[in-house]
């Protein structure tokens, strides 16, 4: 379990670290937090030419809450994420998310970005930036784009990040007034991959009826599969809402595959569980907005 | 009093090292050594045509590269059966390089030696084996029923078959008293495989002295002297130009105690080969794949009993998947079926099992090493007779446990030491009523009531064992009190972070009266003591323990009777306090035992002040006495062995409350409770530790962990990612009390402790889950996943209480 063979490249400035990625091009691998590279490439899993670090790029350690989200530069650490208490105020999915993701150890090296680029379906991020509508910001030599949550989890393992692209950033906008999340999974032991996870959004309108209520669901497909519920729940009042109807519905959009650690039909049938336990916590969050 | 050091809580000596990083593990020995890497079979059946090694002689760094041929006569053997047994009639080992079969995934094929271990894999990822895939043999109920052979001169691919049959006291045998019992049930249960996974894996570092001819080897190992025995034969070297050190080990759990492995051996002849040290790390793909397994068992059970549970009859067959090879014999499935037993006397038992062999990685034994399939099985037997008669499953167990008035008690059996199964000692009863009042058996019910009354569901469950511990032939121990005063305790076993240097200082120091600071302990070093068998079997403190406590009354003789002259007293009058031997009753009469060690070695020179006044001038002596007396040796040293008769036999009880998740199936522990006695406790700390770690591993055995082959062999969760081996956030807190009847065996009166934790735990949550659910669980491990299939299974069924 010793890596192969490779250019190990230190950029001081992301100008630099562009250039660099720009000529290594498909044989090219950002090296952020690291935590499922290394192993992969321990593993021998990859088997990248360059790997380009970017751990001091200081320029991207930034952690902004804007006014219409919060933007969370490349080099910003799930623990730092995890513990601000603006962000806790601005965006609680947030939050509410990280304290699933792994341990504090990892979470201590891991980044929001490298997360969200790896782009696992078991991962708890993606489905943090599918529900909430957010994008991932990605740069090269002289060009930046912005990459919408819905084009950017283009398949297993895979994101619209092509070969030469350095994501700096990603985005991840407020909550309307009067909404409310939360994120409910289930994990063999404390801290791996869910083996089914829901995070739930619910929006309610001045006379406390529901408008909105959709859900991101993670490991039941090849990217974070999201829901609109709001018909399903019907227009009323959270404590009247047909939530058991709602989690038929996400039932319906899902298709989980069986692995070694749970079948097909206990990943869907907890997911109905939790995508139900999600929206009523959500809900009473709203309530509480 | 410093002799009030045996069974004191003392903290352990070796953690501020351990936990620290000034730990010695294997590799941080060696830095500039050259590695070794092996190429390793991909398949896990299939026939050698050919090894291409042409692509890989240009890395960079390259040393050597080995394949089966290279190989000298001896080593091109395949490596020992460790423990021939009669039944065992069929046992086969492998090659330390695959010769032209590879019988499992993960089989070392070549070994490449390079400048370091990245280069080393670097080249072996070039190295082509041209392989004609066979067919697997995978499952070992599929393996029984298969054509398909394992070893092509292995009919059936059984390795050992083996009946033990005991007759009830009327003379019935099992079959008969099962048949014509007023109840009878049959059943069969599952027991999945997983591994001892110590967190390091194996390891071994070569130094050849070519001026000297000697070779020193350190491996991460459970026996160091017997590896030393087993290089210096495969390699056809002077044993005394041999030397093994297990240093500090990062945990052995049974997986270390199998030896020569191919490494070791492989390793040292290449470093002599190359007249270079030469090293070897496992890392965790390799101790998935190409290390041992353990567990994997199907039972068929069939018992017979009467009216109050008294068990009449019972009959057990038992699959046994032995993996591709048999290097430890047939312990495993021997130790299952002679502790199947319990602490209950049965009415009449046959016990047959078949050892097959599958495509599968080598099975030997992990902690607990068969008893916590034995302990599944009785247990379970236990509560399937308990919701027959819709008795309390306590009760069931109480009407059958042997009384404490009937010790020795003789099972009728032979067990894995060769010698007849007989318990030397214990309280059944009183364990059971200890474990009830510390769980809250009896209260259990208005729980669980009020549980159901919220929406939850709790269940309780129960789990007994007894556990031979303390197996022979022999372990040593050696004492120097040198003349500065100091201790120096060593014995041939080693420690893989057991807390030896703790337990065996507190027996020195009580025994020899000096305070625990001054003694040293070292452990599995064959420069310091040569011979040993190993730690296994919860012996370390049995049997070195005793060792070490015998050498140490051979060294107080000594040192009360030089004293004596030296204070004009007769021993009988001496004590020694805190280092100091003392006439008993004159307060200002004394002599340091540093004194003492000076004058036990009569000396011509002076190197000190000290050792002045042991020289021929020093006006010390009698004339009329040669200075070293006949029949006496110099110095203040003492060596003995302790060999019992038999095995001692520790037992314990465990309870645990589970609640279950309605709607995810989630399985937690909300309480688990330990009665544990193993005789006298040397370090009370130690043993709650060792327990706490078994049962870490139990619940491991019970929810998490288990080895996934598919039908080509290959094993499918090879990582910690998806072995699932728990985090202290899976694990509860584990309530403990001590019950000591001590062993009338061994002069310490002590039992074993090092495997306890873990041999009940998948019985207990059986049973627990079982009383939650209402539901039969007849296999483990269990995860949510299953428990939900489970549900829907019974669907239609009672769901109410068993």
């Amino acid at each position: 379990m010793k890596p192969p063979p490779f250019d190990y490249h230190a950029p001081r400035s992301v100008g630099e670290a562009l250039e660099t990625l720009a000529g290594a091009g498909e044989h090219g691998k950002v090296l952020a937090g690291g935590q499922s590279l290394i192993p992969m490439l321990n593993m021998r899993l990859a088997a990248p030419g360059h790997l380009v670090d970017i751990n001091r790029l200081t320029e991207l350690d930034t952690l902004d809450v804007e006014p219409g989200g919060v933007r969370v530069g490349a080099l910003a650490r799930h623990a730092r994420v995890e513990r601000s208490e603006e962000v806790a105020a601005a965006q609680p999915l947030l939050c509410q998310a990280l304290r699933l993701v792994a341990h504090p150890v990892i979470r201590n090296r891991g980044t929001v970005v490298g997360s969200l680029v790896h782009a696992d379906p078991a991962a708890e991020l993606p489905a943090v930036l599918a529900l909430l509508g957010g994008s991932v910001r990605l740069a090269r030599p002289g060009a930046v784009r912005d990459v919408p949550a819905a084009g950017f989890f283009t398949g297993l393992l895979e994101s619209a990040a092509e070969p030469g692209e350095l994501a700096v950033s990603a985005f991840f906008p407020l909550l309307p007034p009067r909404s409310g999340t939360a994120f409910r999974e289930v994990a063999r032991r404390h801290g791996d991959y869910a083996l089914a996870g829901v995070a739930a959004l619910v929006g309610l309108d001045d006379d406390l009826r529901i408008t909105a209520a959709r859900v991101a669901c993670v490991s039941v497909g090849p990217a974070p599969v999201l829901v609109d519920v709001t018909e399903a729940c019907g227009h009323r009042p959270p404590a009247s809402a047909d939530w058991a109807s709602a989690a038929r519905a996400v039932q319906e959009r899902t298709a989980p595959e069986a692995d070694i650690h749970a079948t097909a039909d206990y990943r869907r049938h907890l997911t109905g569980v939790l995508a139900q336990q999600a929206l009523r916590d959500a809900a009473r969050e709203a309530l509480d907005a | 009093m410093t002799t009030k050091l045996f069974g004191e809580p003392v903290r352990r000596r070796e953690d501020p090292r351990l936990l620290t990083g000034q730990g010695r593990y294997l590799d941080d020995l060696g830095g500039d050594a050259l590695a070794a890497a092996f190429v390793r079979s991909p398949h896990a059946h299939a026939r050698i045509r050919d090894i291409d090694v042409s692509a890989a002689i240009d890395v960079d760094g390259l040393v050597a590269i080995y394949t089966w041929e290279d190989l000298p006569a001896l080593l091109a053997q395949p490596l020992p059966l460790l423990i021939p047994h009669p039944a065992l009639t069929h046992g086969r080992t492998a090659h330390p390089l695959a010769r032209d079969l590879v019988r499992h995934v993960g089989e070392p094929v070549v070994m490449v030696v390079a400048r370091d271990r990245y280069l080393a894999e670097d080249a072996c990822a070039l190295i082509r084996v041209d392989y004609e895939i066979l067919k697997p043999v995978v499952g070992v109920e599929e393996a029984a029923q298969s054509a398909q052979l394992v070893h092509g001169d292995v009919p059936g691919n059984v390795g050992a078959h083996l009946v033990q049959e005991v007759p009830s006291a009327a003379g019935l045998g099992a079959r008969e008293a099962i048949e014509t019992a007023p109840h009878t049930l049959a059943f069969r249960l599952d027991i999945e495989r997983s591994a001892s996974m110590p967190l390091e894996g194996r390891g071994v570092y070569a130094r050849w002295d070519a001026d000297d001819r000697s070779l020193r080897v350190y491996t991460s190992t459970q026996t160091s002297t017997s590896v030393r025995m087993a290089i210096a034969a495969k390699l056809g070297l002077p044993l005394p130009k041999v030397e093994v050190i297990a240093p500090d080990v990062g945990g052995g759990f049974g997986v270390k105690i199998v030896h020569p492995w191919p490494e070791e051996v492989l390793v040292p002849w290449a470093a002599i080969l190359l007249d270079r040290e030469v090293k070897w790390a496992e890392d965790r793909r390799e101790h998935f794949v190409s290390s041992a397994h353990e567990r994997a068992q199907v039972q068929s059970v069939r018992v017979g009993f009467d009216d109050d549970g008294r068990v009449l009859g019972l009959e057990v067959n038992i699959l046994h998947d032995h993996g591709a090879y048999t290097p430890y014999g047939i312990i495993v499935p021997i130790i299952t079926s002679t502790q199947l037993l319990g602490p209950y006397k049965i009415g009449a038992y046959r016990v047959e099992f078949s050892s097959i062999y599958t495509n599968t990685v080598q099975v030997t034994p992990y902690r607990g090493a068969g008893r916590p399939q034995a302990v599944f099985c009785m247990e379970r037997t236990m509560d399937h007779i308990a919701a027959h008669l819709g008795a309390d499953r306590t009760a069931v167990r109480e009407v059958n446990f042997i009384r404490p008035d009937e010790f020795p008690y003789d099972q009728g059996l032979i067990f894995q030491d060769g010698r007849p199964l007989i318990y030397d000692s214990g309280d059944y009863p009183e364990s059971l009523r200890m474990l009830k009042e510390l769980i809250g058996w009896d209260s259990f019910p208005e729980a669980k009531a009020q549980a159901a009354a919220e929406g939850r569901r709790i269940g309780i469950g129960i789990g007994c064992y007894v556990e031979g511990t303390g197996v022979g032939p022999y372990e040593g121990g050696h004492v120097q009190i040198t003349s500065d005063g100091r201790v120096h305790v060593s014995t041939g076993l080693t420690s893989q972070g057991q807390g030896h240097e703790t337990v065996f200082a507190q027996i020195a120091a009580a025994e020899l009266g000096v305070p625990l600071e001054r003694v040293s302990v070292v452990t599995g070093d064959t420069r310091r003591f040569g011979y040993a068998v190993g730690t296994f079997a919860s012996r370390a403190a049995v049997m070195s323990g005793n060792a070490i406590a015998l050498a140490c009354r051979k060294v107080r003789e000594k040192a009360l009777r030089i004293a004596a002259d030296a204070l004009e007293a007769a021993p009988g009058d001496l004590e020694i306090v805190d280092g100091e031997v003392r006439v008993l009753g004159a307060p200002g009469s004394s002599i340091p035992l540093a004194t003492v060690a000076v004058l036990s070695n009569p000396l011509r020179y002076a190197f000190d002040e000290e050792a002045a006044r042991a020289t021929q001038f020093a006006g010390t002596s009698a004339f009329d006495r040669p200075p070293v007396e006949e029949g006496q040796e110099p110095g203040l040293e003492g060596r003995d062995y302790y060999s019992p008769l038999r095995s001692t036999f520790a037992s314990g009880m465990h309870a645990a409350i589970v609640e279950t998740d309605p709607l995810t199936a989630e399985i937690r522990i909300l309480r688990y409770a330990v009665v544990h006695d193993c005789g006298n406790l040397i370090n009370p700390m130690i043993v709650e530790g060792q327990i706490h770690g078994g049962v870490a591993q139990g619940v491991g055995g019970a929810l998490y962990e288990r080895m996934v082959y598919d039908e080509h062999g290959q094993l499918l969760n090879a990582s910690f990612m998806d072995f699932l081996m728990p985090y202290a956030t899976e694990i509860p807190r584990v309530e403990t009390a001590h019950l000591q009847t001590p062993s009338p065996l061994n002069p310490l009166g002590i039992k074993g402790a090092g495997e306890a934790g873990v041999i009940p735990v998948s019985a207990v949550i059986a049973s627990a889950i079982e009383d939650a659910e209402g539901i039969g669980i007849d296999r483990m491990p269990i995860s949510p996943s299953d428990l939900f299939d489970l549900r829907r299974a019974s669907t239609g069924r009672s769901t109410s209480e068993t």
